[in-house]
């Protein structure tokens, strides 16, 4: 059992190494060495840390583990708060995970302010671990758009041609869709007195209400995921980031968003999230398609990469609102293995950038010949985007789709068109760089992957095939907590169920009718107080429930 | 015969020892030969310092002297405070900067204590006689410092331009205090909110008075429409001075709007909140959208900071006590970013010569790195980026305005300040995304302004770490002023 405060510390470590790095001083390559090698061990110990925190995690218990509370803001119920549960950790896992190699990564591409490069991933990391761990919504927003002043630094400074734009894009972009939730959660917390959030999800907030403020959520998770159409920053922000940038974007920073609407949007707003799914069903279905179209007609192998995972994040968010075991299960799993794979994909292009100074996919060709490991490594990659089986792609995109089947054939149908299109874009593109002719000389002239790249490369295919083989480790300990969010959503569900089809349902609601309407009504009654005839009863019930769900989720 | 009482001088006890103080310098200044400026502005920093002691020590319960006419208490404490650090750090940041500009006048800092003699009796009064005084007491020196640089036409301009439409709004101001007088027969604040409360249609000369009322204070806190002079008088000021303008009489009005609102006008809620929340959007939507067009850092700072009053009038409309809250814990905020931010400006030069475009920060970053650090942070706050103290101001104000149900109020406000990010970035972007040309800027050495700059940073990144004592004096303050409920 971890008696001290782990989360704390995990979330403030990384800041103890900006604190030192502050104070580096020196000629400019001591400064440099100095700050690659603290960067690199403050994050690989961070990483430890928490697989550290990981062994002493529970994974059969939906609860929130290891948590942290203090007083924060007097006057106002606003607590500092940490926990993590099956939901987060992993999350915490992957940012711990790809935080070093990111560092890795920039070993040797990033050659000038190294010493501030290093300062902004640290305190990336804070931000995103504090994001991850945090279960009061008020530091949960601090730490959201916290994320914000590293990744804007990090792409502005150490980025392409057009970094200004792109940095500005994102920044702006983000900020807009960050400041309505703002709005939101000032609106939760002086309707409900809190902003805790275990306490936030369940309450009774009527449905009236919900549909405004999940949209208020939406329009900062949407920015995030991205979801089409608010998805044009990210192929802007992909391109001109640094390798280690985009990884850490692909990787981490996008799943922000899917986070957010399995930790906030569907606790807090089951019915709202029941009734936008199928809206959700519809953006996520025309990002699957048109984006996967785009990527195919991409000249630029980041843009390409970029689009993908505008495509794959569609997945996730088609699981996450198909609101049943196998959905968000697969999209935990598309989640984190899109947060590898992704990441991955990025650092391959970044190898043969650091050579060639190019993205353009018509500059490369024949790199089978000479960099044969380099294709290999790229391979795995590229089909684990793909979806092979033995792959982690595979089990995410399989789940999800499984999910979606017992919700909507149709939506089932036109996502599955994006599997296939999947296949084709990234096919053409490992077909165009690495197969074919090896005709231009500079391309001749290119080095195969060397011992530091392939060491960023190793934990990353084993990462791959162990989820692709093994993916009951991942999805295990995630399911409990996967099902308490289910078990939240279900009244609103099935309420929506029986208004669709009331002669099939039939015999169904009144078998559930006893469970089923009481925990509905919490949520229908409030909407519904005017017109009751015995405002009386109202409160009883409203305790009432409550009440009933906790002993359920005990069992 | 009336009998003569000698008025209880205790309550007002700071504000009498400001005023020998600082007719004590100006004897001292007058009598020596060469110019005592640096002695002055010492000594001048050394009295408010004692002031600041008195006003912790007296402001604790609420007491009224002088008929009424001035009150003093855990509010008006509050803000006194803020307004002493803020002339304080003004004499302070002014004295390398006057040297190099040629306006080491031992009159600058004595004129900044009257001025803030002015902003104390503002804080404190509590009739429209004490209000008038107090106003007319902060102006006057503030005229007479726009225009210090005498050989300076943009200085003059600026100076000329503040005094035309200072007489024009001090006379709405006059005539509204009139009409309200004429219409409820009296001029104390306490005695007015009575008459104001029983008094049930109101009639048409109060509102129109109030209306006249508002107008004079809203210029003095540069709210749109009432703005015209700020970017002019920032520009054309001495940057010292502006740093002044800035921060100091932006509070002193700030509190007076409040007490107002919350005292005499506090039955007339519904008349009062409509003005406000138009100007609240106005001076947020014109703050930020005008501001990214400009070029030079001063006028951009006028835009910054009528956005601010603007979120600042955010707290205001909500007409609750959590909304004066938020406004002390937003101008507290406001004034540690300003005062950062100032004295960066102060330090940008070349060869001597003092540079005021932003484009002169370009390569910023890469030269003084700590410097750039330091503005960096104060750019991000005041855009409200958590986990930078800006952001609590505006989140405060904007908590207080959703707990009033003023939803649109709050979303038109979060948008502004999405687009007021954009030019903070702007500088941040000139710092650091642009390669430095042939020649920077100056390295700093001025100790007290890289103190100032250096103290602001810290204060403004470990906020959040510390939000206790602020949060918690803020909160105690707003509690000792009078809240009335709306008829």
């Amino acid at each position: 059992m971890i008696t001290f405060p782990i989360l704390s510390l995990l979330v403030f470590l990384p800041l103890a190494g900006v604190l030192f790095l502050l104070f580096v001083r020196g000629d400019a390559d001591t400064v440099a060495r100095n700050a690659r090698n603290t960067a690199l061990l403050t994050s690989l110990f961070t990483f430890g840390l928490s697989i550290y925190m990981y062994m002493g995690f529970d994974g059969s218990s939906a609860e929130l583990q290891f948590v942290e509370k203090l007083p924060w803001l007097p006057g106002l119920n606003i607590n500092y708060k940490l926990g993590v549960d099956g939901i987060s950790v992993f999350f915490v896992l992957l940012s711990t995970f790809l935080t070093p190699i990111c560092i890795l990564a920039s070993w040797e591409s990033i050659q000038h302010r190294v010493k501030e490069y290093m300062i902004s991933f640290l305190l990336l990391e804070t931000m995103m671990l504090g994001m991850f761990c945090s279960i009061d919504l008020m530091l949960f927003y601090i730490f959201f758009e916290g994320v914000l002043i590293p990744m804007f630094v990090i792409i502005g400074v150490w980025g392409g041609k057009r970094r200004v734009y792109s940095a500005f894009k994102f920044f702006l972009y983000t900020l807009l869709g960050s400041v309505l939730m703002l709005l939101a959660i000032l609106y939760l917390y002086n309707t409900y007195g809190t902003t805790d959030i275990p306490e936030l999800s369940n309450l009774a907030i009527p449905a009236n209400v919900q549909k405004w403020l999940w949209l208020a959520f939406l329009a900062s998770f949407a920015v995030k995921v991205p979801m089409w159409p608010v998805h044009t920053w990210l192929p802007d922000a992909h391109v001109e980031a640094p390798t280690a940038g985009s990884v850490i974007l692909a990787g981490v920073l996008l799943k922000m968003g899917g986070y957010g609407f399995l930790r906030l949007s569907l606790p807090v707003f089951p019915d709202a999230s029941v009734y936008y799914a199928p809206w959700i069903f519809g953006f996520s279905v025309i990002a699957v398609i048109y984006t996967s179209l785009v990527a195919l007609a991409q000249e630029d192998m980041k843009k390409l990469i970029a689009y993908s995972s505008v495509a794959h994040m569609g997945f996730v968010t088609i699981g996450i609102f198909a609101m049943n075991q196998n959905g968000l299960d697969g999209a935990m799993f598309q989640m984190l293995s899109h947060g590898v794979v992704s990441a991955a994909l990025f650092l391959c292009v970044g190898v043969i950038y650091d050579r060639l100074h190019t993205r353009e996919i018509a500059r490369y060709g024949g790199l089978i010949k000479n960099m044969p490991k380099y294709a290999t490594i790229f391979m795995v990659f590229m089909l684990a985007s793909v979806g092979l089986p033995g792959t982690s792609g595979f089990i995410g995109e399989f789940l999800v789709l499984v999910g979606a089947y017992q919700v909507s054939t149709t939506v089932t149908a036109f996502a599955a068109t994006g599997v296939v299109l999947g296949a084709a874009y990234m096919l053409y593109l490992y077909k165009r760089v690495v197969f074919g002719e090896l005709v231009k000389s500079d391309v001749k002239a290119m080095k195969d992957v060397d011992g530091r790249e392939v060491a960023i490369f190793l934990p990353m295919i084993g990462l791959v095939f162990w989820m692709g083989i093994y993916p009951s480790s991942f999805t295990a300990p995630m399911a409990p907590a996967l099902a308490k969010v289910i078990e939240r959503v279900a009244p609103a569900r099935q309420a929506l169920l029986e208004a669709k089809a009331p002669a099939a349902a039939e015999k169904k609601a009144e078998e559930a009718a006893k469970t089923a309407e009481e925990q509905s009504a919490v949520t229908t009654e409030a909407e519904a107080t005017p017109v009751e005839p015995e405002p009386a009863k109202e409160p009883e019930k409203t305790e009432e429930a409550p009440k009933h769900k906790k002993g359920k989720k005990k069992k | 015969m009336i009998p003569f009482i000698a008025p209880d001088l205790m309550p007002a006890f700071p504000e009498i020892s400001l005023a020998i103080l600082a007719l004590m310098l100006l004897m001292f200044g007058v009598s020596r030969k060469s110019d005592p400026f640096h002695a002055v502005s010492n000594l001048s920093i050394f009295a408010l310092l004692a002031v600041g002691v008195m006003i912790c020590r007296y402001c604790g319960e609420s007491v009224t002297t002088f008929n009424g006419m001035f009150i003093s208490d855990s509010f008006g404490g509050f803000m006194k405070m803020l307004v002493i650090a803020g002339s304080a750090v003004s004499i302070l940041m002014a004295a390398k900067y006057a040297e190099r500009q040629r306006i080491m006048r031992f009159e600058y800092p004595v004129l900044i204590l009257f001025a803030t003699l002015g902003m104390l009796l503002m804080i404190s009064a509590n009739d429209l006689m004490s209000l008038y005084m107090g106003l007319e007491m902060q102006s006057l020196p503030l005229y007479v410092l726009a225009a210090i640089q005498r050989d300076s036409i943009k200085s003059t301009e600026g100076g000329l331009k503040y005094f035309v439409l200072g007489a024009l709004s001090s006379g709405m101001l006059l005539y509204g205090a009139s009409l309200l007088y004429g219409y409820t027969g009296v001029t104390n604040f306490d005695k007015m909110a009575t008459v104001l409360a029983a008094s049930a249609p109101l009639s048409l000369g109060v509102i129109v008075g109030m209306v006249m009322l508002i107008c004079g204070l809203a210029f003095k806190i540069s709210a749109v429409p009432f703005h015209m002079w700020t970017p002019d008088v920032y520009e054309g000021a001495p940057t010292s001075v502006t740093a002044f303008f800035a921060i100091a009489p932006k509070i002193a009005a700030l509190a007076l709007l409040t007490r107002v609102f919350m005292g005499p006008f506090g039955s007339m809620v519904a008349e009062w909140q409509q003005i406000v929340v138009v100007l609240a959007i106005a001076s947020m939507v014109l703050g930020s959208v005008a501001a990214i067009g400009q070029t030079n850092i001063k006028r951009l700072l006028a835009y910054s900071s009528i956005g601010n009053m603007g979120y600042a009038l955010v707290g205001l409309a909500s007409a609750s006590a959590e909304g004066v809250k938020a406004v002390m814990i937003s101008s507290a905020i406001y004034m540690v970013m300003t005062i950062g931010t100032f004295a960066i400006v102060l330090m940008m030069k070349q060869r001597e010569r003092m540079l005021e475009d932003i484009s002169d920060l370009s390569g910023l970053g890469q030269r003084q790195p700590m410097l750039a650090l330091a503005m960096t942070v104060m750019m991000f706050s005041m855009a409200g980026i958590p986990p930078l103290a800006g952001f609590f101001g505006k989140l405060f104000v904007f908590q207080a305005a959703v707990a009033q149900g003023l939803y649109w109020l709050a979303v038109i406000g979060v948008l502004a300040s999405v687009i007021a990010a954009y030019y903070y970035l702007r500088i941040i972007k000139v710092m650091y995304f642009e390669e430095a040309g042939d020649e920077g800027l100056d390295p700093a050495t001025d100790v007290r302004l890289n103190v100032l700059a250096g103290v602001s940073t810290v204060a403004l990144l470990l906020f959040i770490a510390m939000p206790g004592p602020l949060l918690a004096s803020a909160d105690a303050a707003a509690k000792s002023i009078a809240i009335f409920k709306p008829k």
